[in-house]
Order: structure tokens, then sequence, then C-alpha cells
């Protein structure tokens, strides 16, 4: 952004101002993930940057850490890994489910008490998760279903739905409803033409509300730490356990890959928010 | 039009308005239907649970439970100033053999020493009696009892009883408070030295005050360069915002606790530009600095995207409209563009606040003991002393606070108006 040659010196050098603490805090904000890269390919043991690592000798660099999180028996990853994985993927399909179906009841001008029933199902995004976590174990261990994948998952359905519902309500107010109608009209049944009219234009917003859900599960330690037995351990209670006890290179290792996977889903967030902008016909 | 015009029919012949009415009310069932399975779901899980938690924190039915007969004579019990009746001494008599039958004598011991110190050792005392068959029923049961130790002759472990007798209390809530209730039953404060939790909540405001306010002044500029950037840049410049939003919670704070630490890179560059000696690193985690640090960097993002979303309708045209008037680009942008920017700052205030006020796992990991807050206070009693009602009312005080919040931001921007990404 130049600026026009007419301004005077003063504003000149406030917009160098300007730029030099949006530079800093951009660099606040990004910084910090990069410091993790370097140091998960550490050849020793301490979280610092060791003298060779600061020469760049080849020698300081390897990749004991990742064999670690691989093969290391000391730290279950790999079961960490799996259940992260389990209870995502259930839980994010729970999630687009009913939060779908709640999104498509609230955006119809029928809808009695809207604003209530709004409130009620953004509520576990709003309410502390210190508090949502102690709400869920008493039900939980009330319903028998404490320590148990079924739990967390159902407990992760319920923080992740205000996701969907949210992406998905806003992808449906600029949805043209007289295309429903001219499904039915031609002879469509419901069902049919959610599937095949509806389902593909709200899709967009299904997805991101969905990656937002699977992401969330992804990465909640609050609900779990409460919930979780042995057997239920996540990559998140993993890490949690890890930064509190002995803070091990092997962490970095698995914050590296943690980071690449959050890259590859900002990604396809963004694709998803683009395409879905243009479907709405948001030009900009 | 006058008001005898003929109702207008369906082709069935049902007046036109009884038809309209009947669809919308299929209508109206029909979207409630769609939204039912999830309300449902949350209602059981969720709603119901946090019901349970403010149960759970005024339940004192224990005590209640465990002596029905003591508390039955103690309504015969009028005067007050001295010692109950011999009924009450009986019917506590019996109700402690009862639970000497079922050992739950010493959970008794326990919550009434908390109501009165002293009374674990006096009910111990009476335990020991009853298990040699010391007592006699078929004389004065009060006599015998006052024998046992001077304290039973004491009225104020009489009253102690008494104040147990409700089935709910408000004790937890005044715990929380750093009251409690004193023994002629006025509210009173706990000493100086023992308001812990008070601490917390000032402690709590305030960093989650000062997070929102730093997260205001790194937010709003980058937002507005965000927004006023040309696509090609602000897209890439985007994902410094985005990427932190996508990365897991618990890697931004392990790359906190690596660059904060003593020998960590922060106070390696404090060092090399000569601020601080390398003898006399500053500790800068496991305090509120690293609390700050670490958790305005994690918010941050959560300010700057409701504030572009705002900043990207304003049109350029009306900041150089401003200037055109007359206005140099101060006046231009303090008039102009700040007041439409109003809306993004209140969202992405009350988003910050609301989150900051509830973090634990970051002031766990970097807060060390200044720095937690009320949430790490209560993840302590679930899990460390199990003292679950008292959890649960200190959880209900804070999620008051964050109602309160969350309804002021329903009122100023409407929830349905909340965007991602």
């Amino acid at each position: 952004m130049a600026l026009p040659s007419y301004t005077e010196t003063r504003y000149r050098i406030w917009h160098y101002i300007y730029l030099t603490i949006c530079t800093f805090v951009f660099f606040f904000l990004i910084a910090p993930l990069f410091v993790i890269f370097p140091l998960s390919f550490n050849a020793e043991e301490f979280l610092v940057f060791s003298e060779g690592m600061k020469n760049l000798d080849p020698d300081a660099f390897s990749l004991r850490w990742y064999k670690d999180m691989i093969y290391g028996t000391k730290n279950p990853w790999g079961l960490a890994a799996k259940n992260s994985f389990i209870i995502a993927i259930f839980a994010t399909i729970g999630s687009i489910i009913l939060g779908t179906l709640a999104a498509l009841g609230l955006s119809s001008r029928h809808m009695p008490y809207k604003g209530l029933i709004m409130a009620t199902l953004i509520s576990p995004m709003i309410v502390p998760l210190i508090i949502s976590g102690v709400a869920i174990f008493f039900f939980m261990a009330k319903a028998g279903l404490a320590a148990t994948h079924t739990g967390i998952v159902l407990a992760h359905i319920i923080l992740g739905t205000p996701f969907v519902v949210i992406t998905v309500t806003a992808t449906l107010s600029g949805f043209d409803h007289s295309v429903t109608r001219a499904a039915a009209s031609l002879g469509s049944n419901p069902v049919n033409t959610f599937m095949k009219i509806t389902l593909p234009l709200i899709l967009p917003g299904v997805i991101s509300g969905g990656l937002f859900a699977f992401v969330t599960s992804f990465d909640e330690v609050v609900v779990v730490l409460f919930l979780a037995g042995l057997e239920n351990t996540t990559i998140p209670i993993q890490m949690w356990t890890g930064l509190r006890e002995q803070l091990s290179p092997t962490i970095l290792a698995v914050a590296t890959c943690l980071i690449l996977l959050s890259t590859l889903i900002l990604i396809s967030a963004e694709l998803l928010r683009r395409r879905s902008e243009r479907l709405r016909g948001i030009n900009r | 039009m006058s008001s005898e015009t003929k109702q207008i029919l369906t082709t069935d012949g049902i007046p036109l308005e009884v038809s309209l009415k009947k669809a919308e009310k299929k209508n109206k069932i029909k979207a409630f239907l769609l939204v039912a399975p999830l309300l449902l779901f949350l209602v059981i899980t969720y709603i119901f649970p946090i019901g349970d938690m403010f149960m759970r924190s005024v339940d004192d039915r224990m005590v209640t439970n465990m002596l029905p007969k003591t508390f039955k004579a103690m309504e015969k019990w009028e005067n007050l100033e001295e010692l109950p009746p011999e009924e009450v001494y009986r019917g506590f008599y019996e109700d402690y053999k009862v639970l000497v039958e079922k050992q739950e004598h010493g959970k008794l011991g326990q919550r009434l020493n908390k109501e009165k110190n002293g009374f674990n050792t006096i009910t111990k005392r009476l335990f020991r009696q009853i298990k040699r068959n010391k007592i006699d029923e078929s004389i004065s049961i009060k006599d015998q009892i006052n024998k046992i130790h001077k304290r039973w002759r004491n009225i104020e472990f009489w009253l102690a009883i008494k104040r147990t007798a409700p089935p709910y209390t408000m004790a937890k809530y005044l715990k929380g408070m750093d009251m409690y209730v004193a023994s002629d039953g006025s509210i009173a404060q706990v000493d100086e030295d023992r308001r812990i939790h008070r601490i917390l909540w000032l402690r709590t405001l305030e960093i989650a005050f000062f997070v929102t306010l730093f997260s205001f002044f790194m937010g709003y500029p980058i937002a507005h360069l965000l927004a006023t950037l040309p696509m090609k840049y602000s897209n890439l410049l985007m994902i410094c915002v985005l990427l932190p939003f996508w990365t897991s919670l618990l890697v931004r704070t392990a790359s906190w606790m690596i660059l904060l630490q003593q020998q960590g890179v922060v106070n390696d560059f404090f060092v090399m530009i000569g601020l601080v000696g390398d003898d006399n690193r500053p500790e800068m985690m496991y305090n509120k600095v690293g609390t700050y640090v670490a958790m305005t960097q994690i918010l941050l993002p959560f300010m700057v995207l409701p504030l572009y979303s705002v900043m990207k309708t304003i049109s350029p045209s009306l900041m150089r409209a401003g200037k055109s008037l007359g206005g140099t680009p101060f006046v231009a942008f303090w008039k102009v563009y700040f007041p439409l920017t109003i809306p993004g700052i209140g969202a992405g205030c009350l988003l910050v606040f609301i989150l900051a006020i509830g973090y634990y796992i970051t002031p766990a990991l970097v807060g060390g003991a200044s720095g937690t807050l009320i949430s790490n206070q209560i993840a302590f009693h679930m899990k460390t002393t199990l003292d679950w009602s008292f959890a649960s009312a200190m959880g209900l005080m804070l999620l008051t606070g964050v109602l309160v919040i969350y309804w002021i931001y329903n009122k100023l921007v409407g929830v349905d108006n909340i965007k991602l990404g």
C-alpha cells in the first residue's frame, strides 16, 4: 500500500510506525510455531539450540526423536494417535449429522423460539471448557460411559456441533429456497430433494463445519482429561502429560507432525471458504 | 372493504385462513423436528448435567440422612441457650449406633469437624464407649454422653449439629468467596491470610482483561492491514493468523515453553542484545508474564478474525471522503473509520474475554503458582481433593459470569452473526 506522493512527512512516519507494528505482530503470531521445527531434529536431549545447531553442523541434527515417536516403547504415541483419529472421525460424523439437521430446521422461517434454541445449541462453544468437562463427566459417570470411547465421542459431539450449526446456518443464509420448491413441483420427495439439490449446494459449509468439529475433537484435552482412562489416551493427553512431566524432544517431533496436519486443514478450509463464497455470489 | 366480505375458500371448501394456519403449523412442526435430535441430545447430555452440578453444589443431605432421629428430636429443642433435652441425646445416640454398625461414623465425624473444629475427637470417644458397651440405655443418655468429654456439655457443638440439619446449603458458594457461616448463623469472612479464592477470582478477571486489551491493541492494526491490502498480499499474510488458529493449543503452548525457558530463545536474544546479563536471566515462565504472553498469542486470532470481517465491509471511499472534506488522516480515521469498526471490536473483545476467563491448559502449563486461574482451582478440586460439590459451585459461579457476558454479546452482536474463518 504505497502512500500518495503528496503525503506529509509526519503521516509518512506514522505510516511506517504502523507497518512496523504490524510486522511485529505477524512475527509474534507465526514465529513461535517455527521454533519447534529445528528443535525436533535436535540430536541432543535438551530443548535448547545446541552450539552445533547454531553452527549448522550436520551432526547436531538427527531423526532420533521421530524414531522414538514411532518405535519408542515408553510413549504410547501409536495408541494415542489411533484413538485420536477414531474418536475425531466418529465425533465429526455425529456432529455433521446432528448439526446439519438442526441448521436446516433453524434456517426455516417457521422455526419457533429461534433465538432461544440457537443460544442453547451454541452454548457448548461459549461455556468454559472446564465447566463443560465437569458437567459431561457427571453425566458420563452416571451413564457408565466414563473411560470409554463412546463417552469421549459423545462428549466431542457436544463440543463439535456448534461449529457445524454455525457454518451450515451461514451457508443456508445465502441459499435460494426456490430451487427446493422447484424440485418439489417437479415431483421430487423431500429426502430426494435434500440429497440431490440442497446437500450439494450447502456441502462447503457442511465440510468446513466438519473440519472445525474434527479439529475441536482432535485437539481437545480438558474434557478428555476428565473422561479418559489409560485405554483411551489421545495425542493431546500424551502431550499434556509430557509437557507437565518430562519435556522430551519427542513431543516436538509430534508437534511438528501436528503443525503439518493443521497446515493441511488450513489449506482445505481456505479452499472451501473460497468455493462457498463463489457459490454464494460474494465476489471480491 | 367491509368486514362482511365473503370468506375465501380453498378448493376443498375450507376457509383459506384456516388452511394457511394449518400449513403454517405443519411447517413449524417440520422445522422443529429437524432441530429436535440435537436439542434432545444436548439437553440430556449437557444441560441436565449442568443442572446436576447445581444440585451437587447445594446438596447437604449427608448428615440429614445420617441423623434422622436427632433432627426429629431437635424440633422440640426450643430454648437454644440451654443444652438440648434428653430426647435429642437419645436420638443422636441411636443414630450414631446405626452409623457404627454401617461403619459410616467416621464420615460423620469428619463432616461435623468441618462445621466445628474438635468434633472428630469427641465422636471418636463416643464410638469407643459404644464399642465397649459402656452406655446403659435404661438410664439418662444425656448424663452419660456429657461425661464422655466436656465438649459434649458445650452448647456450641450441639448448635453445630443443628446447623447441618437443612438438606441444602450455600456453604460451598460462600467458601468460593472466602466466607463462611459463623456459629451464630451470620456470614463471616475467613482470616485475611486464608482468602485464596478471592485472589484467584481477581487474578482471573485481571488476566482476562489485560489479555483482551493486548489482543485488541495488537489485533486492530493487523486486521486493518489485512482488510486494506490488495488480495494477493493479504491472503498470504492471513496465513499468519489462520495457521496458529488451526494449530493445536498444546503445540502452541509447548512452543512458548521452549521460547520462554531460562535457556530459551527469548532469553538468549535478550543476552545477545545486552539487555540482561548471561548469569542474570529473568524467569519468564511459571509466572504471570508467561501466562500473559502465551494467552495473548493464542487468543489473538479470535480478535483479528471478527475485526477483519467487519473492516472488510467498510468502503475505502469513506476515508477518502473524510479526508477530502478537510479532515486530517487522524480525524478521518477517528471520526469515520473507527466508529464503523465498533461492532467488530465488540465481537472480538467479548469473544477473547469469554475464552480467556475460562482458560485452563495454558495457565496450568506456563502459569506456575502466580499465573493460575480459577479454572485450575476447579480442576484441582475435581481431580485432587475430590470435593466435587465445591468444584461444581465454583464452576457455576464462573458460568454465571460468562453467561452475563454471553447475554451482552448476544444483545450487541447476535450469536447467529458469529463468523468463523
